[in-house]
């Protein structure tokens, strides 16, 4: 299924940083909510600011228009605001995307492993993430800096427990 | 200087706090000298000395004989019948104005007489005849009274002008002191009265100390001639004229006498307090427009929308220029108004900055 733009993407004035605040409101709610969704769309969960500028996101090059870099910032910086991104360093070169909240992701491996009655059982991530009986779950192909969140998420509700085990991290759940 | 007499700076039964101006000298005659009262019938005459360099302006005030009732003063005797008022601190045109004021009113032969003067100091309004130079000074009293009306009229309303603008001066000094002492946020209220001052007066500047605020008869005068003036080229125009183009319009249309851009800026300030159709509009940017009172922002707004959405995707500034006989001057203010209000947006982009409708 191919991605499917939204109508500010093929206005002009979308990619030019609007002066009038409460236009520029609306268009960084519009920018936050396409770069979620493309993210999740092909679930990528980290971005290079750099990479970003020639992504189709930001470039749109039928029309010839694309976000300045400053107009890149701005938006990421709107995102951060909104928790749904994080700066992996300091330079603010490369960035982790929440388009799911990681207790969304905990929610969701959760209901799998009740509807499959395999509570109290433990798990490596690995399993959780790449094995065969999670393909075609939302939650497989998870990066695995998001998959311990979101366990630590549950973690913290009690319903799951982090264990370190000697090739890695495993995790039982309650 | 035989006509004053000590008082104690605290207001009789019967007089009244007309004006005080702080830091004024007064001489004895042409003597320099050092709270002296002097009661208002005493004044047959005064007039205006202008200030020089190195000398303050100074209003000059002749007066009658000293009766032989008056209370004892720091002189006995003066070979002056004239003192002059000298305004260190400046204020000597709202001084003399409502010195003026008051000589024309009268009031102290209104009311009863708690003072005491001798009826011999003939201070009835001016019909009775006198000789000698007495009586050529009452004349030009009198010629005196009559202009005075007329402007006595049109500064009531720039007296109500100068109180409200003598509160927002005092407002913006009390903002810029705290500012300066770092004594905490202003308050919300300031901030807003502060704002709604601006807003109502449209002043940049705030009230010099020598004018008050009071445009001169001179700069009303203009702001009506401009007001009839204007109104057919602005009609033309679409009701909008750079400042520039008034000035020249103004200046090739009187031959003679031209005006200076001080004086015509002066002028047009005054067009809205004087409600005239006119006004004058500072945009953002800087540039200042005369603009018909009927024009309000919004047919601006309008009419700007309109032209862009005319063309149904977008409208370059370059071509804007093309299609309306306006001159850029006055149009591209036009867009970034629209922008601002929020009915335009922008793009900009190597392809050259442009505007459409905002359809966020």
């Amino acid at each position: 299924m191919s991605f499917e733009w939204p109508w500010q993407y093929h206005f002009p004035p979308f990619f030019t940083l609007q002066p009038n605040v409460d236009t520029r409101q609306k268009q960084l709610a519009a920018w936050c909510s396409l770069v979620l969704s493309y993210c999740r769309h092909h679930k990528l969960y980290t971005l290079d600011v750099m990479e970003a500028q020639e992504s189709p996101v930001f470039n749109n090059k039928k029309m010839e228009r694309k976000l300045s870099v400053e107009a890149i910032q701005v938006v990421f910086e709107e995102l951060r605001k909104k928790g749904n991104l994080e700066w992996l360093d300091k330079n603010k070169t490369r960035c982790l995307v929440m388009w799911r909240q990681p207790e969304e992701w905990g929610k969701l491996m959760y209901q799998w492993v009740s509807k499959n009655g395999m509570v109290n059982s433990v798990f490596t991530l690995y399993e959780l993430s790449n094995g065969d009986d999670t393909h075609g779950e939302e939650f497989h192909g998870l990066e695995e800096w998001m998959l311990l969140r979101s366990l630590q998420a549950l973690q913290t509700d009690g319903k799951a427990e982090i264990i370190t085990m000697d090739d890695g991290k495993g995790v039982k759940f309650f | 200087m035989d006509r004053f007499s000590w008082s104690n700076g605290l207001l009789e039964i019967d007089e009244t706090l007309v004006v005080q101006q702080r830091g004024v000298r007064l001489y004895d005659g042409d003597d320099k000298e050092c709270c002296l009262s002097i009661p208002l019938s005493q004044i047959i005459f005064f007039e205006e000395q202008a200030a020089g360099i190195g000398k303050s302006a100074k209003i000059v005030i002749h007066l009658h004989p000293s009766s032989p009732s008056k209370e004892p003063g720091p002189f006995q005797n003066s070979k002056y019948s004239y003192i002059k008022l000298s305004f260190k601190e400046h204020g000597q045109i709202e001084f003399y104005r409502r010195l003026t004021e008051e000589m024309t009113q009268k009031r102290w032969e209104t009311t009863p007489v708690s003072q005491p003067l001798s009826s011999g100091t003939g201070t009835q309004a001016g019909k009775t005849r006198a000789v000698g130079i007495v009586g050529i000074e009452r004349k030009i009293e009198e010629k005196r009274k009559e202009t005075d009306k007329n402007i006595s009229e049109a500064f009531e309303d720039l007296s109500k002008l100068m109180v409200k603008a003598k509160e927002m001066v005092e407002l913006s000094r009390s903002i810029a002191t705290k500012i300066k002492d770092k004594q905490g946020d202003i308050t919300e209220d300031e901030t807003i009265r502060f704002k709604s001052y601006l807003l109502s007066m449209g002043i940049a500047n705030p009230v010099t100390r020598e004018t008050h605020g009071s445009g001169t008869r001179y700069h009303m005068q203009l702001a009506k001639q401009l007001g009839d003036m204007l109104q057919a080229p602005l009609e033309e125009r679409g009701g909008m004229m750079a400042l520039t183009e008034v000035y020249c319009l103004v200046n090739r249309a009187r031959g003679m006498e031209l005006l200076s851009p001080e004086d015509l800026l002066n002028a047009c300030k005054m067009l809205e307090s004087m409600r005239l159709p006119l006004r004058l509009r500072v945009f953002d940017s800087g540039v200042m427009v005369v603009q018909l009172q009927s024009h309000s922002e919004e047919e601006m707004i309008a009419s700007a929308l309109d032209n862009v959405s005319d063309l149904n995707t977008n409208y370059s500034s370059s071509l804007s220029i093309l299609l309306s006989s306006l001159s850029f001057l006055n149009y591209f203010p036009r867009l970034l108004l629209a922008e601002k209000v929020g009915h335009l947006c922008r793009d900009d982009s190597v392809e050259g900055l442009r505007f459409y409708p905002n359809r966020f």
